[in-house]
């Protein structure tokens, strides 16, 4: 069952309608509800490897739907630790539940001050307003 | 409707090949088959009612209006066709001397003549067979064009409106791609890209208009940024219908221009080919164009190979013959009035654009040129119909959908090109059904979500089609039908 629009006030937004949840000097990242209901149900994930490196403002894999492949871009930069290869095996995960179960990787933060740079829930759901 | 292979019964015939009693051809053992091909085995009566049903379900340009945004799906003239079966023309060999085939290469290198006239580029190119492969050739003669001058560039910037083809022939081609993004009224955002643009940049991949059907109206200081990086300018000609007579790529600064004749030049296509990709250039990049091409010496005509340069082959033979006489009719047909063309096109597309407003989102409030974009957002917000409810529903109109969901910065786009062959009473028509549809989005959203109705198969399910697609016949779940 695809899940009901929501915006977490726990995470923080990158304009791109991607999110990510601090814990400690780590970041878990994925797709925000708007941006998985714009695609439709997800057919495959195409993930960055661990250990490799995220720029922020920079794509760091891909998911494709029955509409369009889409660039994931990194709201944090850092060092991939984990890719969620639940997703990469079951890829409508994201669209059933795109903070909890439906995540992407999580990273080790290079510059945590870049979190001043993203914007709160409110923030977001005013820029999905506006689209 | 049964598949081929479920009408097949074991040792039925269509046919039966003759015996000439011609030795058998010795193959290494390595090389032949360890069981006959299982095909289908049907009498030809079969054969013929089960290919007439397939056609009867099929939809063309030939059966209905065919709005599908970026494809160019006009009417085929049947002269083309006619011109195309002439023997001389139908019966040439690929391997004939160029003294055996002198009409031909006159086709040819008169072909080139008046794509060159169109590009406002002095050479031109017709072997890459289609878009895709002349968005390579491009990419490949920027490549020799850079080797030659020992500079080192590995970037190519595109839109972010483009056609898919476009990073992905970047990729191909072993470049770097950037994106550039679109200002607020739809052209290239030049702020932006003078932020991207510099000694590293081998060039624009660029489509004017763009996808959102909208003439860019900075491409000239688009084309000086970069002429003076000293990159390249790529056109991407899939929007050709709009412009051609009127305005000229070579003119906006464009260096190397692909046409798609199957669009533009009336090659009949959507089945899959074949398709015609021609590429012209600026004499400076000349030199480095896919060798043969056509040259006149005196009222001879010859393949000339001679191009030490040259980048080389890119397709077998002298390229897709069949759609250059076609195109070549085409053009011929029209003759000085060629630029009517692109006017109907482009007036055919501001009167739907004109009477569909109101009832749709207008993202970007300009006339368009031979197409435009719309958008199903706020009846996505209101009643949760999306551009593929409508799409869908508009099959049970008799009208095939427009191309949705491209380009991606238009969300629940519906992408609309109604081309210059289609009357007036079928444009109204198509206003009519598309009106309908946003008053049954009020009134009866339930029947658009469950839509089409009236079609040979309902919904299909993409998704699973994306994830499990069947390529095949799975013989080994049907053992009994074939022997």
């Amino acid at each position: 069952m695809p899940a009901a629009e929501s915006y977490p006030d726990d995470l923080r937004y990158h304009p791109e309608h991607d999110w990510a949840r601090v814990e400690g000097d780590e970041a878990t990242m994925g797709i925000t509800w708007f941006a998985q209901d714009a695609l439709g149900e997800l057919v495959h994930y195409e993930a960055p490897e661990a250990g490799s490196t995220v720029t922020k403002d920079s794509s760091y894999g891909e998911v494709e739907s029955v509409k369009a492949v889409s660039d994931i871009v990194a709201p944090l930069s850092g060092e991939v630790v984990e890719v969620n290869g639940k997703v990469v095996d079951e890829p409508e995960r994201v669209n059933d539940d795109p903070y909890g179960e439906g995540w992407l990787i999580r990273i080790r933060m290079s510059d945590p001050t870049e979190l001043d740079a993203l914007m709160d829930a409110g923030a977001y759901r005013a820029h999905v307003a506006e689209q | 409707m049964k598949l081929i292979f479920e009408k097949s019964r074991a040792g039925r015939r269509a046919g039966r090949v003759p015996d000439y009693g011609l030795a058998k051809p010795e193959l290494p053992h390595e090389l032949r088959r360890a069981h006959p091909p299982r095909l289908p085995e049907v009498a030809e009566s079969e054969i013929v009612r089960h290919v007439t049903a397939l056609a009867d379900r099929t939809f063309g340009i030939d059966t209905g209006f065919y709005p599908l945004g970026s494809c160019t799906m006009k009417h085929n003239p049947r002269i083309n066709e006619r011109l195309g079966r002439l023997a001389g023309f139908r019966d040439l060999h690929p391997h004939q001397d160029d003294d055996g085939a002198q009409g031909a290469l006159e086709l040819m290198w008169r072909l080139q003549g008046i794509l060159a006239e169109v590009a406002g580029l002095p050479a031109v190119t017709l072997q890459p067979a289609a878009g895709s492969q002349g968005e390579l050739t491009g990419l490949m003669l920027m490549r020799a064009y850079f080797a030659d001058r020992d500079e080192e560039r590995d970037t190519i910037i595109t839109a972010d409106t483009a056609h898919g083809t476009n990073p992905a022939s970047v990729t191909m081609a072993g470049y770097k791609l950037e994106k550039v993004e679109t200002d607020g009224r739809g052209n290239l955002d030049l702020d932006d890209l003078r932020g991207k643009v510099n000694e590293r940049t081998a060039g624009l991949m660029l489509t004017n208009p763009s996808t959102l059907g909208l003439f860019d109206e900075g491409i000239e200081d688009v084309a000086r940024i970069f002429h003076d990086a000293g990159a390249l300018l790529y056109y991407d000609g899939a929007n050709l219908n709009a412009v051609v007579g009127i305005s000229r790529p070579g003119d906006m600064g464009f260096d190397i221009v692909h046409y798609n004749l199957h669009k533009t030049f009336s090659q009949p296509h959507g089945g899959g080919g074949p398709g015609g990709g021609p590429v012209a250039v600026r004499e400076t990049i000349e030199p480095y164009l896919p060798a043969p091409v056509v040259a006149r010496d005196g009222d001879v005509f010859r393949l000339d190979h001679d191009r030490p340069k040259s980048i080389g082959r890119v397709r077998g033979f002298a390229g897709p013959f069949g759609v250059f006489v076609r195109s070549y009719a085409y053009m011929r047909a029209y003759g000085p009035d060629l630029k009517e063309m692109s006017e109907v096109a482009v007036l055919n597309a501001n009167y739907l654009l004109a009477r569909l407003r109101d009832a749709y989102d207008l993202p970007y409030d300009r006339h368009c040129m031979h197409e435009f974009v719309l958008s199903a957002r706020n009846l996505k917000r209101e009643h949760g119909i999306t551009a593929l409810d409508v799409a869908k529903r508009l099959m049970d109109y008799g009208i095939h959908p427009p191309t949705v969901y491209f380009p991606l910065v238009v969300p629940e786009a519906l992408m609309i090109e109604p081309t210059e062959t289609e009357p007036k009473e079928r444009l109204d028509d198509f206003v009519d059904a598309m009106q309908a549809i946003a008053r049954e989005a009020t009134e009866s959203p339930e029947l658009l979500k469950e839509a089409p109705h009236g079609r040979p198969v309902r919904r299909l399910d993409e998704v699973r089609a994306a994830k499990q697609p069947i390529l095949r016949y799975h013989f080994d779940e049907h053992p009994a039908l074939v022997g």
